[in-house]
């Protein structure tokens, strides 16, 4: 079919004939993008039956019970211990401290850019911020071992080769960039009257900031914010080159501890064989991964559309 | 100020508060790039003096001065180059399908959803998915070809989510004109809209694509080897990857190989920094004549 066609003539025969094969045409394309479409869903079904089916073979052997609260992991050596508590503990110890970094840093980097900045900062930062995020996360690893952590040595002596502060502050650097400029959207979307109203009542720009814009934006603050730890939780690289591979309940950031994600590394670069109770263990700690991070999201989203202040 | 109304007794408390906070907002701002040098330049201080030509063309080898990523170079190329054989054409599609085509049914607000959500999945997850589906179910093994495809599952949502939003940059005028000639909607779509959402199309692809270059943990999980001295042949070999080959070296204790890891390192942001240099020319230079 060529690409220009005008009708002129009249509907002739051989036009109506070609009317409807067009027409078919139109059909058919319409068809292959809906299906190219339906892939997505496709893979979230994929996603869950995978996770679901093996994790279902896992429970099998092992009581959900002893999996959700026992104490002790410790699948690969006898007497096996299958308490998934301690790989829990691993992840939100890496989050709490991602997050004490990352969000406060991220809303005042955001507040400066959105409130501050002139057009000149703004075109050095946005793109800084840009490449920050665009670092692979394997770098920030490297970063954290090799830099990080000889850091923290020097400062606490007491600190293993291997700890969750120095894999925390990556972390943290790593989800700076996101909450930045998740933040500096949701700041940029009060309306300038808000502040202009402010500031004639005599407000300063700090009370204008804290006290009117980020009120104004908080359902896009916190959404940002969860989705940053739900960032945090499912990192992956970092915290397996940094953090260690000790699974324990320990609250001291200064010694090695082991995550969800990088346990699930440490068994997949293992030769464990397939069919094991081992290797079901990657996909009941990934179900649960992805449980807590789908849960995320949904609160995020379901955030930002309950609490969003509609502005005209 | 005037001198004639009287200032609040608080306005010097205040105005400190507010200087203060602005000189907070504005140092923690500069961390951010402060934290970026620092990053980069640790990184080529400490792999500059083992980045050569030999450490481009060598195999990685267990004496650290005959190291080198050719097979994690060459097999970063063949991962991606299928991956976006795979991830481009069925990305644009379903995001042609939802700007375009798509009613506001029950089904297009699951697909929308679920969109949503594989954009918040953790990229470990995608490697479970592609070691059962790939790698077992499919037998694929553990090859390039299990690799991109698992890949190209990861970043089909991020291209997907920047080719709609390149699509509805396109003024509705330009359809409707299109129309008024007489056009089909696949006309349309095909001879208007996506030449003028192509920019912005490829501004996302490509930094969708330089996010699947750096990802590790998938392709650790489908099994990527970490020693592999060989070139890919074809689509069903066995390969290494760059960061694969970082993670590998980062891993060992001597500090030797830390020191090869940085060298890798530096050569895989400068092939992702000219990657991002790409895509924001693209942008600079499309974005000047609209409005």
């Amino acid at each position: 079919m060529t690409a220009v066609e005008f009708e002129m003539t009249g509907p002739a025969t051989g036009d109506l004939r070609r009317r409807s094969s067009r027409r078919w045409k139109e059909e058919g394309i319409k068809g292959m993008l809906f299906i190219c479409a339906l892939l997505s869903v496709a893979v979230t079904v994929g996603i869950v039956l995978v996770l679901s089916t093996e994790t279902v073979l896992f429970f099998r052997e092992v009581p959900i019970g002893d999996f959700l609260f026992g104490k002790v992991w410790a699948p690969l050596l006898a007497p096996k211990h299958f308490g998934v508590l301690p790989l829990l503990a691993g992840s939100f110890l890496i989050v709490i401290g991602a997050g004490a970094i990352g969000l406060p840093v991220g809303l005042a980097t955001a507040i400066y850019l959105s409130e501050y900045a002139g057009g000149r900062t703004r075109t050095i930062a946005k793109p800084v911020l840009e490449i920050l995020a665009g670092i692979p996360t394997v770098v920030y690893g490297y970063f954290a071992l090799t830099f990080v952590t000889p850091l923290l040595r020097g400062v606490f002596p007491t600190t293993g080769v291997f700890n969750a502060a120095s894999a925390s502050i990556v972390v943290g650097i790593m989800i700076l960039p996101m909450v930045a400029s998740l933040c500096d959207d949701a700041l940029r979307a009060v309306p300038a009257s808000l502040r202009q109203g402010a500031y004639a009542l005599g407000a300063t720009p700090f009370e204008v900031s804290v006290r009117v814009v980020v009120p104004g934006a908080l359902s896009g603050i916190v959404a940002s914010f969860v989705l940053a730890l739900s960032r945090a939780i499912g990192e992956t690289m970092a915290v397996t080159i940094a953090a260690g591979a000790t699974p324990k309940l320990t609250a001291n950031p200064l010694e090695s501890i082991q995550t969800m994600t990088a346990y699930i590394v440490q068994v997949s670069l293992g030769d464990t064989p397939t069919g094991t109770t081992e290797y079901y263990t990657i996909f009941a700690v990934g179900a649960l991964l992805f449980v807590i991070t789908l849960l995320a999201n949904l609160l995020a989203i379901r955030i930002l559309r309950r609490f969003r202040e509609v502005y005209e | 100020m005037s001198g004639i109304l009287a200032a609040p007794k608080n306005l010097r408390r205040r105005r400190t508060q507010s200087a203060v906070f602005r000189w907070l907002c504005l140092s923690l701002t500069w961390l951010c790039l402060v934290l970026l040098a620092v990053l980069l330049v640790h990184a080529t201080r400490e792999g500059l003096p083992w980045l050569d030509w030999q450490f481009l063309t060598d195999f990685p080898s267990r004496f650290p001065e005959r190291a080198g990523i050719r097979s994690a170079l060459m097999g970063t190329l063949w991962v991606i180059g299928f991956t976006a054989l795979f991830s481009i054409p069925f990305g644009v599609a379903a995001a042609i399908y939802l700007e375009e085509y798509a009613e506001r049914t029950r089904v297009s607000s699951m697909i929308e959803v679920s969109i949503a959500n594989l954009a918040g999945v953790p990229s470990i997850v995608y490697g479970i998915l592609g070691l059962a589906l790939f790698v077992r179910w499919l037998a694929l093994g553990r090859s390039v070809l299990a690799g991109a495809l698992t890949l190209s599952l990861m970043v089909l949502p991020v291209i997907i989510i920047s080719s709609r939003e390149a699509m509805r940059a396109v003024p509705g005028s330009i359809r409707r004109a299109s129309y008024a000639l007489g056009a089909t909607k696949w006309q349309t779509v095909r001879h208007h809209v996506l030449p003028a959402a192509l920019p912005g199309i490829l501004t996302g692809t490509i930094l969708a694509l330089s996010r699947a270059i750096g990802e590790t943990a998938p392709l650790i999980m489908i099994g990527a080897l970490t020693y592999v001295a060989f070139v890919p042949q074809g689509p069903m070999d066995a390969f290494t990857a760059l960061p694969i080959q970082i993670f590998n070296w980062v891993s060992r204790p001597q500090e030797d190989f830390h020191a090869l890891a940085a060298a890798a390192i530096v050569v895989l942001l400068a092939v992702l920094l000219l990657m991002n240099a790409v895509a924001v020319i693209i942008r600079i230079r499309t974005q000047g004549p609209r409005s």
